[in-house]
C-alpha cells in the first residue's frame, strides 16, 4: 500500500497553466510558444511568466503568442508584438539598452571597484621594512644556533 | 583617511535604504502606457445590446474631432462601482465618456448599467479581450484620454477619483479642447 502510494506520488507532475485547448497541434510550434511564454511576464501577477500564470489575461496572451506563431511570425516578432503593447516591462530578461546599462554593468562595476579597493588595502598593509640585526643580536643568534 | 574609509559602508547603507524607500512608494501595478502620444489602436467593436435599439458599438475611427475619455470597465470589476459616480459627474460636466466592457457578457454589462446608470455616450463590448490587449490594458478600470486627432495623451490606471479628475484629467481635457 505504501509502495503504491509512493509510486503514485512519483507519477504526479506539476500542474500546467497552459490548458490543453490552447495548445497548438504542431509540437515544434508549441515548443516555441512555450519558450516565448516563459520569457514574458504576466502583467497581472507580476513575478510569474505567462506560461506559469493562471490569470485570464495570461491565458489571452498565451493565445496571442500562438496566433502570431501560427501566422508564421518569428520568435523575435512575436515578442515584439507583445512588447509593443505592454512595453519592455513584460520581458522577464530586460534588454540591453541605454536605460538599462546601469542595471547590466552595475554588478561588474561593484565587483571591479571592490577588487581595486581590496588591492589597494592589501598593498598598504605590507609590513614595514625590518631593520637589520645589530651585531649583538647576530652574536646571540650564532650562540643559539 | 581611515575615518573616511570607516564612513564608506555607512554611507553606502544609507544610500541603499534611500533607494529602497523610494522604490517602496512606487506602485508596481502601474505600468507606463506604450500608447502615449501614439494613435489609438484600430478596433471596431459591437454594442452590448443584442437586440435592435439597444445602441451600437463604436470603432477607433470615431475618436476624432473632440477629446474623449475611453473607459474600460466590466460588470465583474470590484473598483468600477466606486469610479461610477465620478464618470457620471464627468459626463454631466459635458465631457464625452465612451465605455468598453472588457471580457464581459453583454447581458451582464446591460444589467450593470441598468443597476448603476449609464454615464457613457456609447458602450462597446470586447468579449474576447483582444482590443484590450491592443490597448495594453492590464486590469479594470482603466481610462484613456484621446485627443482631437485620435492620439492617446494620458492613461489612468485604476479608478478615477474625484481628486484625479479635478487636478489632472479635467485640466488636461480643457487643454486638449483648446488645442488646434
Amino acid at each position: 500500500m505504501k509502495r503504491a502510494l509512493l509510486a503514485l506520488m512519483l507519477l504526479t507532475a506539476p500542474a500546467l497553466a497552459v490548458q490543453p485547448d490552447e495548445m497548438l497541434k504542431d509540437p515544434a510550434l508549441e515548443a516555441r510558444a512555450r519558450a516565448i511564454s516563459a520569457e514574458l511576464r504576466c502583467v497581472v501577477c507580476q513575478n510569474q511568466s505567462i506560461d506559469d500564470s493562471d490569470a485570464p489575461l495570461a491565458r489571452d496572451l498565451r493565445i496571442v503568442v500562438r496566433e502570431q506563431l501560427t501566422l508564421g511570425k518569428s520568435d523575435q516578432d512575436t515578442m515584439a508584438y507583445i512588447v509593443q503593447r505592454y512595453g519592455n516591462f513584460v520581458l522577464l530578461k530586460p534588454p540591453v539598452e541605454p536605460a538599462t546599462w546601469a542595471l547590466w554593468a552595475g554588478p561588474f562595476l561593484v565587483l571591479g571597484g571592490g577588487g581595486l579597493a581590496l588591492l589597494g588595502w592589501s598593498r598598504r598593509r605590507k609590513p614595514a621594512d625590518v631593520a637589520p640585526l645589530t651585531a649583538a643580536e647576530a652574536a646571540e643568534l650564532d650562540r643559539l644556533g | 583617511m581611515n575615518r573616511i574609509l570607516f564612513l564608506l559602508p555607512v554611507g553606502a547603507f544609507i544610500a541603499l535604504v534611500a533607494f529602497f524607500a523610494i522604490g517602496l512608494t512606487k506602485d508596481p501595478k502601474v505600468l507606463p502606457s506604450q500608447l502615449i502620444d501614439r494613435p489609438l489602436p484600430q478596433f471596431a467593436l459591437p454594442g452590448i445590446a443584442d437586440q435592435p435599439g439597444g445602441g451600437p458599438g463604436f470603432a477607433s475611427a470615431a475618436f476624432t474631432g473632440e477629446p474623449r475619455l475611453l473607459n474600460i470597465f466590466a460588470s465583474w470589476c470590484a473598483a468600477c462601482p466606486q469610479e461610477h459616480p465620478v464618470l457620471t459627474r464627468i459626463s454631466g460636466e459635458g465631457f464625452p465618456v465612451y465605455g468598453i466592457a472588457w471580457k464581459d457578457k453583454p447581458q451582464d454589462s446591460r444589467d450593470w448599467i441598468a443597476r448603476f446608470g449609464n454615464p457613457y455616450r456609447q458602450i462597446a463590448a470586447d468579449e474576447t479581450g483582444r482590443t484590450a490587449i491592443d490597448l495594453g490594458v492590464t486590469g479594470v478600470p482603466e481610462t484613456f484620454i484621446v485627443d482631437k486627432r485620435g492620439r492617446v495623451r494620458f492613461k489612468q490606471i485604476g479608478p478615477i477619483s474625484p481628486e484625479v479628475w479635478e487636478k489632472t484629467i479635467r485640466p488636461l481635457m480643457q487643454q486638449l479642447r483648446a488645442e488646434a
